[in-house]
């Protein structure tokens, strides 16, 4: 026991075997004061464990049992051709849009990060944009509806002048009608998140570049692109998180049949039992939470990778 | 600022045939003067290409709930609707009172805790970001199925009305108001008020009500606001419960009457807009022209932006930038 002979602070690391002193002075005092000053934030962390940790772990373990005792017969019908073929359609829904969202929300934030600085343009935008981007939901599917639907304004005009057949097609209300109104909110959404980036390229980078000779090209290819990669991948991880996660656009314009798993998540709320299971709703949520935490962890990963330049 | 120039130059990039080479020795300028005329080319077709494709939808909802159909001329008869419409007027008015719920709830239980940890319990920041954060990453809808069992109670204990949905809308709001409420108290010293104030024999009580709160008022209102445009537009907490919101009744007067849903629609987006561009004068109004601060924290893809309710960014965008470009906002 050389404990008691050796107060310095090392003692404790260095010695695995020693037994800790037991009231080391400055340790005694700290706990009692934090934890009554933590007191302060009890109704908060408890009000989100009622109404956030409590229903996600419910969702969690329900997906796991069946009539009361533990299975996976629940999960397991998430293998069901039907609802795998709705994940399918989500993962493409999301990963399109999240696509397109995302080169041509790129190419809007580089026009504006182009213009000047404090300029009406650039506040105008990102104004916009950050309206848009909450612009999800019934309203922007009746927009659409209004735009393209089947008595929509412009479908009405393309028919009469370009010979479309627009008023007597459904397309609006399928997958590929699900493409081109999310991307109504993807592309604002992305020149939200990537405009920062696009603000962190600094000018001395180019200038440094120019110094050493490189051509514009090679400044792109070998500076900038490189740069900018880890930001613009972790923006459309987000898109893509955006659009799966998606609900409200989709439940008010597709009315027939369940094409993505959100869709498949209401039929399962409303109609008590699908496939015979009372808790499929959870294994379909479930579903929806491993998808958006996994993409949502790589976003994280690539921002920490962003932010060692462009911060 | 000096940035400009150098900013517009840098721009030249997507072309890369430009002036292949900058060779800084030619005298002539003619290779950067048609780059940034091929620039200027590049950002005028994506505007209004963009612009296009985001205004038609928009003009063409008023276009449509004022049509006569199978007529020629213009009707505010679906707008009229909005007000003599019982069940649209009464949805209005539910979330209207819901959006208030919601503020009320929100202010009460973020503004105290996240003053608190700031001032005494710094070690549970991270916890606490994490908590407000989390609402992004777990869907709505994923939160709707696990609430089950806290629905029920809620309504055995308020009976069946919609009002309690505030409750959930809080928890919905949370990251938005958060990033708003976060970064008016970066912006101001909050130990030092509280530590003048606490010499001076204020208590905590007053610490917080009379000293930290005056000063972040302009963060209280953007999360309010944010707030209310987002209860607003809520649609998946509502519809699955089956309570008649603003959203919802839209849905449900969709089958008889287009027109007045497109109208509703208008009319929401409208407020919306109205409230999210007053949010960015609010908070954007006090920093002048410094809205660009070089490399602003990509704090709104930091927090990450939100799956579930599309766009997280613009509070974030709008409220990110305070910090950094203005230490001292309001004091």
């Amino acid at each position: 026991m050389t404990t008691a002979a050796s107060p310095a602070p090392t003692a404790a690391v260095r010695g695995a075997t020693a037994a800790r002193p037991a009231a080391g002075p400055p340790r005694r005092r700290l706990p009692v004061g934090r934890l009554l000053a933590a007191l302060g934030t009890v109704p908060f962390l408890a009000y989100l464990l009622v109404f956030l940790v409590v229903p996600t772990l419910t969702v969690v373990v329900g997906a796991f049992v069946q009539d009361g005792r533990p299975s996976l017969s629940v999960v397991r019908d998430l293998a069901e051709p039907a609802v795998s073929a709705a994940l399918l359609n989500s993962v493409a829904l999301s990963a399109v849009t999240a696509l397109v969202g995302g080169v041509v929300g790129a190419l809007l934030a580089y026009a504006v990060v182009t213009g000047p600085a404090d300029g009406l343009l650039r506040r105008l935008v990102i104004s916009v944009c950050g309206v848009l981007a909450q612009f999800g939901g019934v309203t922007l599917a009746f927009a659409f509806i209004a735009t393209l639907g089947i008595s929509g304004v412009l479908s009405v005009w393309l028919d009469a002048h370009l010979g479309t057949a627009l008023t007597s097609s459904t397309w609006l209300f399928g997958l590929e009608g699900l493409v081109l109104v999310y991307s109504y909110f993807q592309i604002p959404l992305m020149v939200i998140v990537f405009l920062p980036a696009l603000d962190g390229i600094r000018v001395q980078w180019r200038e440094a570049a120019e110094n050493l000779g490189a051509s514009t090209w090679q400044y792109w290819r070998l500076v900038a692109l490189p740069l900018l990669t880890p930001a613009f991948l972790g923006s459309l991880l987000l898109l893509f998180a955006n659009a799966f996660a998606a609900y409200a656009t989709a439940a008010a314009l597709v009315s027939q049949g369940n094409p993505i798993i959100p869709l498949w998540v209401r039929a399962a709320l409303t109609s008590e039992v699908v496939l015979g299971h009372q808790n499929f709703a959870y294994a379909l949520a479930l579903e929806m939470i491993v998808i958006v935490a996994l993409v949502m962890t790589g976003y994280s990963l690539l921002l920490r990778r962003t932010s060692r330049w462009l911060g | 600022m000096s940035a400009l120039p150098a900013r517009v130059r840098d721009t030249e990039a997507p072309q890369p045939r430009t002036g292949a080479d900058p060779a800084p020795s030619r005298p002539g300028r003619s290779p950067r003067r048609a780059a940034r005329a091929r620039l200027q080319v590049f950002r005028v077709v994506v505007l209004v290409l963009t612009g296009a494709f985001f205004l038609i939808p928009l003009l063409a909802m008023l276009d449509f709930s004022t049509r006569v159909f199978g007529g020629p001329g213009r009707t505010g008869a679906a707008w009229r609707l909005l007000v003599t419409d019982p069940l649209l007027r009464g949805s209005i008015l539910t979330s209207l009172v819901l959006s208030l719920l919601t503020v009320v709830g929100m202010l009460v239980l973020l503004a105290p805790t996240l003053i608190w940890v700031r001032l005494r319990v710094q070690w549970l920041a991270r916890t606490v970001e994490f908590l407000c954060l989390l609402p992004l990453t777990v869907p709505p809808l994923v939160v709707i199925v696990g609430l089950t069992n806290v629905t029920l109670w809620l309504s055995y204990l308020f009976g069946d009305t919609a009002y309690w949905l505030a409750f959930l809308y809080v928890v919905l709001v949370l990251p938005y108001a958060f990033r708003a409420l976060d970064a008016g108290l970066a912006a101001i010293d909050v130990t030092t008020l509280a530590e003048a104030a606490r010499s001076l024999g204020a208590g905590w009580g007053t610490v917080i009500v009379r000293v930290i709160v005056p000063n972040i008022k302009t963060a209280l209102v953007s999360a309010s606001f944010i707030s209310i445009a987002l209860v607003l537009g809520e649609y998946t907490f509502a519809s699955l419960l089956n309570f008649e919101t603003l959203q919802v009744a839209i849905t449900q007067q969709s089958k008889s009457n287009a027109q007045e849903s497109v109208a509703a629609s208008f009319a929401a987006i409208a407020f919306a807009a109205l409230l999210l561009v007053g949010l960015s004068f609010v908070s954007g109004g006090r920093r002048g022209g410094r809205t660009v601060s070089p490399a602003p924290t990509p704090s709104p893809v930091a927090t990450g932006s939100g799956p579930g309710q599309p766009g997280a960014g613009q509070p974030g965008a709008q409220q990110s930038s305070p910090s950094p470009s203005s230490p001292g906002e309001p004091r």
